[in-house]
């Protein structure tokens, strides 16, 4: 794409009233930033859901099994032609009302007929899948894998159709489209599916405890997107593509065949239901009776206002401009600004999940991260009402075991990260009434004890996103 | 919520990494208070020298740093098992963690590692911090034969988990060029550059687990012990300006 098309293209999203005023789940809202440098990336053959960030307002995951190989075939080749890849999705942004990914398990390239020898050359975590890795990934207790919902725990779900769209109209046209497809192949099976709505406010992305969402995003070099100021350098494609340079400036051997993983990407899926009640109970209980006491130890447990406005550039009172300012609200970093935590506690969730320079080769532990919130938001005021509402993400990465699951094993659920002791994510982590959170403040921190936990893992699973070309050699047209 | 409910809390219970979970009810910080970490370690052996007494079967209810102390380990290196990234985990003891890894040198190879000593030590001198992604206290590198050729031990005690942290470590190792003793030892992969889990597996293979470790200052990371001295030489600071 020539650099006018760029321009075209982010001058039509700002103008756009559905960018504008609407909640973007797959979000654009780093689009707007894209200027044009020359890369090596194949983004025609890449699936779009890597790099783009679409304007939709609702999605809907479709979690499948399939019984027979040639039926699964049928299935890839009647929706293939759905999937765009990164420049059509460009290309065509403006007038597409809906947006398709395909994905699979281990077990799912297994039941389309790949072949044992090159299902053995595939990473060892995700030969595994999420399920036997739940011990070391924190998934125990509340979280395993015996009380997850919607088969994703069973080894009979294979492949994942992820959908999103404008608005619920088009969700319910590209839903029955799919019904249409899935009549004629008998031998697919829905084992469930799951919708994806985003609520008021819609100027913004944030999620059902109110944080504005989706601000911080690595960039891949050469995807013409541009990383925000303090976001750090533009990543390596290698660290989410395969077949790309990585971090480590090597090219790590590919799985086999080549067709099948180049320009492939892991994806760990996580469904984390969202207990508001709980979130704003404890909210009440630690934060005084104030308001603006509340929002502190909102902002203390995740390390920005729920505005989006980060702790360290406004450490005392919320600042809703800055928080909106994608020129200004990533733009910050801890060793010299805030090294002992003062303005961000350091068990707080967005230091955990990117400590930026007070980590070891952080560029090497990114990851990406696309998905929504599912379930009806809580009205402010009202009780507990037991309903599932949550976010459903995919976590996208090069390697599970590097990005993925070092972030869940020592990262959110290590006690002893920055050597707290005892203290897990306050908002992700597996958190069973035994934790800690540490406020730094002087004179004497403040020490919330017996954290409560505000999210459960509803399900999970590992699934590899292959490129265009490797979903037509799935559906054996190559 | 009680902590009778955690029926089979592992070693790292007490240590306060409890990784066993109870259904909680939500809603309520019922766990407020209850801070002292679960024990039930039977298959510990702690023996608190300070209190005389000999191997017994609790662990100390918390990591006292003032009483010596001395942990048996079986020989698998761990108590329970629990599966890190790559592998079992191997416990923190008094010792905190550590790894001790013993590679038999390859023929002709002595003097390039024992070269090498001195250039980790340059490279420490021009930068105080380049080894601090380890988060060491101590290093010792040992060659020695006992009959059966030449080999190279790298003891290292350090204050995290070497599952976690592994790949870190490896960039750290190939930055520095400390790699380039290694390449010196029999077993080291080929491809090192490109295949991290063959490094990983190198090491996991030549690790040599203790079966006994001992704190006199238990437990005591050297973050701590910075802060502890930082601490003393304010104090001595300010005692100064009251003269």
């Amino acid at each position: 794409m020539k650099r006018r098309d760029f321009n075209r293209l982010a001058l039509g999203i700002c103008l756009s009233p559905i960018l504008t005023n609407a909640k973007l789940i797959g979000g654009t809202d780093a689009l707007a930033q894209e200027t044009r440098r020359d890369g090596m990336l194949e983004l025609d053959d890449l699936q779009h859901i890597v790099i783009t960030r679409v304007p939709a307002l609702t999605g809907r995951y479709e979690f499948l099994s399939f019984r027979q190989a040639d039926q699964g075939r049928a299935w890839l080749s009647g929706i293939l032609d759905q999937v765009a890849s990164v420049q059509r999705a460009r290309e065509s942004i403006e007038r597409e009302q809906s947006w398709v990914s395909v994905a699979f398990t281990w077990q799912g390239l297994r039941a389309l007929g790949v072949d044992q020898q090159a299902l053995g050359t595939f990473p060892e975590e995700f030969r595994q899948g999420m399920v036997a890795r739940a011990e070391m990934l924190g998934d125990t207790g509340r979280n395993h894998p015996d009380r997850w919902v919607g088969g994703l725990a069973s080894p009979n779900l294979h492949a994942v159709a992820i959908l999103f769209a404008r608005n619920g109209a088009e969700r319910e046209r590209a839903t029955r489209k799919h019904q249409t497809f899935l009549a004629r192949t008998p031998g697919v099976e829905v084992l469930s599916s799951l919708d994806l709505d985003g609520f008021p406010p819609f100027d913004y992305a944030h999620e059902h405890f109110g944080y504005r969402d989706r601000l911080s995003e690595p960039q891949i070099e050469g995807s013409g997107l541009e990383p925000t100021p303090g976001s750090g350098a533009s990543v390596k494609a290698g660290e989410f593509i395969l077949g790309q340079v990585d971090e480590s400036g090597e090219l790590v051997p590919l799985p086999k065949p080549e067709v099948l993983s180049r320009n492939g990407t892991f994806m760990a899926y996580r469904r984390l239901q969202e207990h508001v009640g709980a979130f704003r109970d404890f909210l009440r209980q630690h934060g005084g009776p104030t308001p603006e006491g509340q929002e502190l130890i909102a902002a203390k447990l995740m390390g920005r206002w729920r505005s989006g406005a980060p702790l360290v550039l406004a450490p005392e009172k919320d600042d809703p401009a800055l928080g909106a300012d994608y020129q200004r609200n990533n733009n910050f970093s801890y060793s010299k600004m805030d090294p002992q935590g003062y303005a961000v506690p350091l068990g707080a969730h967005i230091r955990r999940m990117n400590p930026r320079d007070t980590a070891a080769s952080i560029q090497r532990r990114r990851m990406i991260r696309r998905g929504a919130t599912y379930g009806p938001p809580l009205p402010e005021g009202a009780p507990e009402d037991g309903v599932d509402r949550g976010i459903a993400a995919f976590v996208l990465c090069g390697s599970l075991v590097r990005q993925f699951e070092f972030a869940q094993n020592v990262w959110i659920n290590d006690p002893n990260f920055h050597e707290l002791g005892n203290e897990r994510d306050p908002l992700i982590g597996n958190q069973d009434g035994t934790f800690d959170l540490t406020i730094p403040k002087r004179p004497i921190r403040k020490k919330i004890t017996g954290l409560p936990a505000f999210t459960t893992l509803k399900g999970g699973a590992y699934f590899f996103l292959p490129g265009i070309n490797a979903l037509r050699y799935l559906a054996g047209q190559s | 919520m009680s902590h009778d409910q955690i029926g089979t809390a592992t070693r790292r219970d007490f240590l306060g990494t409890a990784t066993a979970a109870t259904a909680l009810t939500l809603g309520a910080s019922q766990g407020a208070g209850a801070q002292t970490a679960s024990i039930n370690s039977q298959e510990v052996q702690v023996a608190q020298l300070a209190t005389g007494q000999s191997a017994q079967l609790t662990a100390p209810a918390s990591l006292d740093w003032t009483k010596p102390t001395a942990m048996a380990i079986p020989k698998e290196g761990y108590f329970k098992l629990e599966q890190g990234r790559y592998g079992p985990i191997f416990p923190r003891t008094p010792a905190n963690y550590g790894f001790t890894v013993i590679a038999k040198v390859k023929p002709g190879r002595e003097s390039a590692i024992r070269e090498y000593g001195k250039t980790i030590e340059e490279a420490v001198k021009a930068n105080p911090n380049v080894l601090a992604p380890l988060r060491l206290h101590y290093l010792r590198w040992v060659m020695f034969d006992v009959g059966s050729g030449l080999h190279f031990m790298y003891q290292g005690i350090f204050d995290t988990d070497f599952d976690k942290y592994v790949e870190d470590a490896i960039a750290l190792f190939n930055s520095t060029g400390i790699t380039t003793v290694f390449v010196n030892l029999e077993g080291w992969p080929e491809d090192w550059r490109t295949n991290t889990l063959a490094v990983i597996k190198f090491f996991r293979d030549h690790q040599r687990p203790s079966f006994l470790e001992y704190g006199e200052y238990p437990y005591v990371t050297a973050d701590e012990v910075r802060k502890s001295l930082s601490v003393k030489t304010a104090l001595s600071t300010m005692l100064d300006q009251m003269q």
